[in-house]
């Protein structure tokens, strides 16, 4: 929604706004043409479908925390809010009994309920968006073992649990393209996250609130609510990401989840995302988390060690934001 | 320019510094022409001013902040080139800054040698570093420990602290812009106890300040700018403070008639009674007229722009009432102040006024979002689109499109933005906080008209400037404020003078000129 267009720079080296957007997508492009030469089993059908599916979970993730990064906060609870909604959805299908619609919405309701909790913490009590999501990413992850009682809750009794992730709806109508559930999930919350990010009101605060929150409170707006109401969101996003791990390991497994969110953060960042907020888009993100997936994929088929991946994906993050930078400064 | 007279105090004649002929111009205005400036050992030397006139510009380029255009800059009679603070320091030249640069973290001593700290053996020598700091403050007579963490410091102390390291760098010229800004009567005695020791020793000193009093009681020579050029130099002792005060406005103004409507039968819409807030605002009472223009004057930290947040809610009050409409609000937080009519349009908007990576288009939307909100939470961009598109045409916003984000135009674009927001908000009070600072000349005279035509339309506004011409040529009436007080109310087309005494009028005589008045 902003700078197609910009000046000429000094140098005359004119620079558009997407040049970082391009950069990231053109990243992943370059390395799928690596690994495809590289080996043949990459492009191969069944692959792209894994990687595909392994993003489905940090990619929802990521967008809940591309939410909150472009107000200019950060969210470190993405990760155990997860695995708390997933152990909630596991309290409410398999110990209560209760049929899978109602675990769906629980999942969600949870996730919306701690994002407001968190959301209510940093604009009312004024504590910063760092330290208050840490201390939710702890309380959440203790809370998930307590109410698990430190046992992972599975889902045998609910059939059809494992169809959120696993299941194809698209392949039983094309069945030449059996697209996973989960990456169809992925996608739709995707496309609902930039719709509420270019069209609503909620984005548009968004954006203003990452640009400059004191003038957005100087025009007379509540900034406490519409950055709640952020925060809320991206919990309710969370509550999706909870849903697919669940469903995707036909369990909760409450130890999960730490970790998660710097994964999240990485995507978001790698797709240019500023950490100092105001700007940021979901397909930025999306194609952050797919790098994430095809180095960590195509690695392990060129059989790199999975400690090299870790290096390999620090260096991709360190170098993201470096040419971000770069780009600011010739602006 | 006068003859020099003499040093009263060393009778040496090459002077320490002499600034000729400087010209300094930034993007779109003119910062200095051909000023000048000398100072002798052991002078001190006031540079006065109205703000804008260039005082801090001249002093930047002293201490190597900026580089000049043209002019020479002397040394002891030797041609010098500043390039930089670093060099500035290593030739003697200390400044002082209005804010303090001080880290709050760190001991005195660890201040006063930052980036040079005294070694042994490759380790900090913590011993050195503070024997050689008690030495200063000893050389000050200055009773202050040096392992004592800054932040614990008064701000007086800290101002102490920066003089000290000053002297470190062994300065022979030391530049104070406003140093007693935020000192009681005591510590600025004390301050003026070490000027006259380092004046003893042969330092010279820069003092800048507005307050009358101050520079008669410690300066040897008064220099005057205005304009970003060279006025005069005059004895500090032997000079009224009405030929110091005409020097600084001039009477060069040429003051176009101003038409002043008659709004006494007006229905008052703004009413503040009894304002409070700490030391920066104490019993201010204000009231505004539809159609009328209110002018806030005053020196800088006179407390205008604090009146202003306080009305707007932007910041907490102790006490006061607010009457909008011959109604009682209570205003806690911007957000009531819009809802009761209030705009305010910050002196600061790249911080305070615009989200300056938005678009022209939602920048102008920014408080009135709700009015382009459709079913389901959906915002009408082309609804917005329209309305940004008349705004544009109605104000001359030079814009390529509203699309273009808010950063890229000018400071009197930008500033129309905020003023087509607060339009857009049907704010019927709005208050201006320097409406035209950055501004170029030509976009200014565009503002000006802007806010007649507005008051024509029947608001009430409230313009807060530090140019005289600028309240001059504007308000119907002229509040001045000084310390926190409002020291009097003059009418429009009232001269310069007057707005000036008021201004710097110190507030402990200010029930006596009311009664006189």
């Amino acid at each position: 929604m902003t700078d197609t267009t910009a000046p000429a720079t000094k140098s005359g080296v004119r620079i558009s706004g997407a040049f970082h957007r391009l950069l990231a997508f053109s990243g992943l492009i370059a390395l799928i043409v690596v690994f495809s030469i590289a080996s043949p089993n990459f492009m191969q059908t069944q692959n792209v479908l894994a990687i595909l599916q392994a993003t489905s979970v940090n990619g929802v993730l990521a967008i809940a925390a591309t939410l909150v990064i472009i107000t200019g906060g950060i969210d470190l609870s993405v990760g155990t809010l997860m695995t708390f909604c997933a152990v909630i959805t596991g309290v409410v299908l398999t110990y209560l009994g209760l049929p899978l619609p109602l675990g769906i919405v629980a999942s969600i309701l949870a996730g919306t309920a701690c994002g407001l909790v968190s959301g209510t913490i940093i604009a009312k009590l004024k504590v910063p968006p760092f330290i208050a999501t840490l201390g939710m990413m702890l309380i959440l992850k203790g809370l998930s073992l307590v109410i698990s009682g430190t046992k992972p809750i599975y889902f045998n009794d609910t059939p059809g649990f494992n169809q959120i992730a696993l299941g194809s709806w698209v392949g039983t109508i094309f069945p030449a393209v059996p697209l996973p559930n989960g990456v169809l999930i992925l996608f739709v919350v995707a496309l609902l996250a930039a719709f509420v990010l270019g069209k609503t009101q909620l984005g548009r605060y968004t954006f203003a609130l990452g640009s400059n929150e004191e003038a957005v409170r100087l025009s007379g707006v509540n900034i406490d609510r519409w950055k709640i109401a952020v925060y809320a969101t991206a919990g309710g996003i969370c509550g999706v990401a909870g849903l697919l791990i669940a469903s995707r390991l036909n369990s909760a497994q409450p130890a999960l989840g730490q970790g998660y969110e710097l994964d999240a953060i990485a995507a978001v960042v790698i797709g240019g995302t500023s950490l100092s907020g105001g700007r940021g888009t979901v397909i930025g993100t999306l194609i952050g988390a797919l790098i994430i997936s095809v180095l960590a994929n195509g690695l392990r088929i060129l059989s790199v060690p999975q400690e090299w991946q870790t290096v390999v994906t620090g260096l991709i993050i360190i170098l993201a934001v470096y040419a971000d930078i770069l780009r600011r400064r010739t602006l | 320019m006068p003859p020099t007279p003499a040093n009263p105090a060393t009778g040496q004649l090459t002077p320490l510094v002499e600034m000729i002929d400087i010209d300094k111009a930034f993007p779109g205005v003119r910062a200095l022409s051909r000023a000048r400036f000398e100072l002798m050992a052991g002078e001190v030397h006031a540079l006065m001013g109205e703000n804008g006139a260039g005082k801090s510009t001249l002093m930047k380029i002293l201490s190597g902040v900026y580089s000049r255009d043209a002019g020479d800059i002397r040394l002891d009679g030797q041609p010098v080139e500043i390039t930089s603070p670093r060099q500035a320091q290593d030739m003697g030249i200390g400044i002082i800054h209005q804010e303090l640069a001080l880290m709050r973290d760190l001991t005195a001593a660890q201040n006063i040698f930052i980036g040079r700290e005294p070694r042994r053996f490759g380790l900090l020598d913590e011993g050195a570093l503070n024997r050689d700091a008690q030495a200063i403050f000893d050389s000050m007579n200055l009773k202050l420990e040096p392992t004592v963490r800054v932040e614990t410091l008064t701000i007086a102390r800290q101002q102490m602290v920066e003089i000290a390291k000053a002297l470190s760098y062994r300065s022979r010229v030391l530049i104070m812009d406003e140093p007693t800004a935020a000192l009681n009567d005591a510590e600025i005695a004390e301050l003026f106890t070490i000027i006259n020791r380092l004046k003893a020793e042969g330092v010279g000193i820069v003092y800048i300040s507005h307050k009358m009093d101050e520079i008669k009681r410690i300066s040897d020579r008064v220099t005057v700018m205005r304009d970003g050029e060279y006025v005069g130099t005059v004895p500090a002792a032997d000079t009224p403070i009405e030929t110091i005060i005409s020097m600084m406005v001039g009477r060069t103004l040429t003051n176009e008639a101003l038409n002043i409507p008659n709004t006494a039968s007006a229905p008052v819409a703004l009413e503040v009674r009894n304002l409070n807030r700490g030391r920066d605002i104490r019993d201010v009472s204000l009231s505004v007229r539809k159609g009328e223009i209110l002018g806030l004057a005053g020196l800088m930290g006179a407390g205008r722009t604090e009146v202003a947040r306080a009305i707007f809610g932007a910041d907490p009050r102790d006490s006061g009432e607010i009457w909008v409409n011959g109604k009682r609000v209570g205003i806690s937080s911007p957000k009531d102040a819009v809802r009761a009519g209030i705009g305010y349009l910050s002196e600061d908007r790249k911080h305070f006024g615009l989200a300056t990576g938005l678009d022209v288009r939602n920048n102008i939307a920014l408080a009135s979002l709700e009015r382009f909100v459709g079913p389901g939470g959906v915002i009408n961009d082309g609804a917005m689109h329209d309305v940004a598109e008349k705004f544009i045409r109605q104000l001359s916003i030079k814009t390529p499109s509203d699309a273009q984000e808010a950063r890229l135009l000018s400071g009197g674009n930008q500033q129309k933005v905020v003023i087509a927001k607060w339009l857009l908000r049907d704010c019927d009070i709005l208050i201006f906080d320097e409406p035209t600072r950055g501004i170029d000349v030509g976009a200014k005279a565009e503002i000006y008209k802007l806010l007649n035509a507005l008051a024509e339309q029947g608001r009430a506004i409230i313009v807060i400037s530090s140019e005289l011409p600028e309240i001059l040529r504007l308000s119907h009436r002229i509040a001045v404020m000084c310390e926190g007080r409002l020291t009097g109310t003059l009418p429009g087309g009232a001269s310069q003078e007057e707005i000036m005494r008021l201004a710097t009028m110190r507030p402990s005589t200010v029930a006596e000129v009311h009664h006189a008045g």
